[in-house]
């Protein structure tokens, strides 16, 4: 069976190829790399990857400019068809900026961009991302932003919370986020946005493994689908 | 005719850059100051056909993230 994968780049991506390496070799299938002024994604996606960077430099707020980008109304269409959609770091950034997720990222509480690997606790391992992992599993991933710092309101965070909807939680302070959330799910569950980087975690010689579940969940559950 | 979007972040949510500047503030030796925020202020040179409804659409759509931001709109004299 064949994985098919788009990665979007936008102007100021810088860890697009790292996506594409990562969906490469635990799904098998080269992924479509597709260029943010697109209008139109390929065919037939079982699975779409907004990644890391600095799109637009993160004028006006990161992620805002390339969330009203052309490739985004039809990345949009396709989250809302329930086509998965992960976002990663700037990648979460465009998807709360698009609406797709609830809340905002913020200014790191500590003022500093934080670059490093940090323990996240799996929270949800029910999801097609999170199914590879056991529930309160302990993971370490790197971390690299600077508006990292999750915010919503009580009332959504109690809802996020209370729909299972938060997949991954820091284990440790690492930015301000609220409820010390890393990585939260759209209602339907195919939209996953994190701020870890789990596509720098995918082998041994990158320094470790965790990330590498996440793709395979992914993969697997086309499969099972 | 010139339009002024005043961007400001809404009453509790943290802004670590406002407190930044609070310290720096403080380290002039000037006392007195209770509490900072930092906005943005974004200038447009618009037509005047360009309607308020317009410029409403373009704060709340993109100049402000309503999660985080409110937005003032003052359109100036030309």
């Amino acid at each position: 069976m064949t994985f098919r994968s788009a990665v979007i780049t936008f102007p100021g991506s810088n860890c697009d190829r790292d996506m594409a390496d990562a969906l490469a070799k635990v799904s098998g299938t080269t992924p479509h790399r597709v260029w943010h002024g697109e209008a139109d994604l390929p065919v037939g996606l079982d699975f779409i990857a907004l990644p890391g960077g600095f799109s637009y430099g993160d004028y006006l707020r990161s992620g805002a400019m390339a969330a009203r980008s052309p490739i985004m109304q039809a990345v949009i269409a396709a989250a809302n068809r329930g086509v998965p959609v992960l976002g990663v770091c700037n990648g979460f950034q465009i998807l709360t900026e698009s609406g797709l997720l609830p809340g905002a990222l913020l200014r790191n509480a500590g003022m500093n961009f934080v670059c490093r690997e940090v323990k996240l606790t799996v929270e949800n391992s029910q999801s097609l991302f999170t199914a590879g992992y056991d529930a309160g599993q302990e993971i370490v991933i790197p971390v690299a932003h600077h508006d990292g710092n999750f915010f919503a309101d009580d009332a959504t965070l109690d809802r996020i919370e209370g729909e299972g909807r938060v997949a991954f939680r820091y284990a440790e302070v690492v930015n301000g986020s609220a409820r010390n959330i890393a990585g939260v799910l759209n209602a339907a569950g195919n939209v996953l946005g994190m701020m870890p980087h789990p596509e720098r975690m995918i082998e041994r010689e990158l320094g470790g493994t965790d990330g590498r579940a996440l793709f395979e969940s992914a993969v697997k559950a086309l499969v099972s689908a | 005719m010139k339009v002024r979007v005043f961007v400001s972040l809404k009453n509790g949510v943290l802004d670590p850059q406002g407190r930044a500047i609070h310290h720096a503030i403080e380290g002039l030796g000037i006392d007195g100051v209770t509490d900072v925020r930092a906005g943005k202020m974004i200038e447009l040179e618009v037509e005047p056909s360009v309607s308020d409804a317009q410029l409403e659409e373009m704060a709340s759509k993109l100049l402000a993230n309503m999660v985080i931001e409110n937005y003032r709109i003052e359109r100036l004299a030309a």
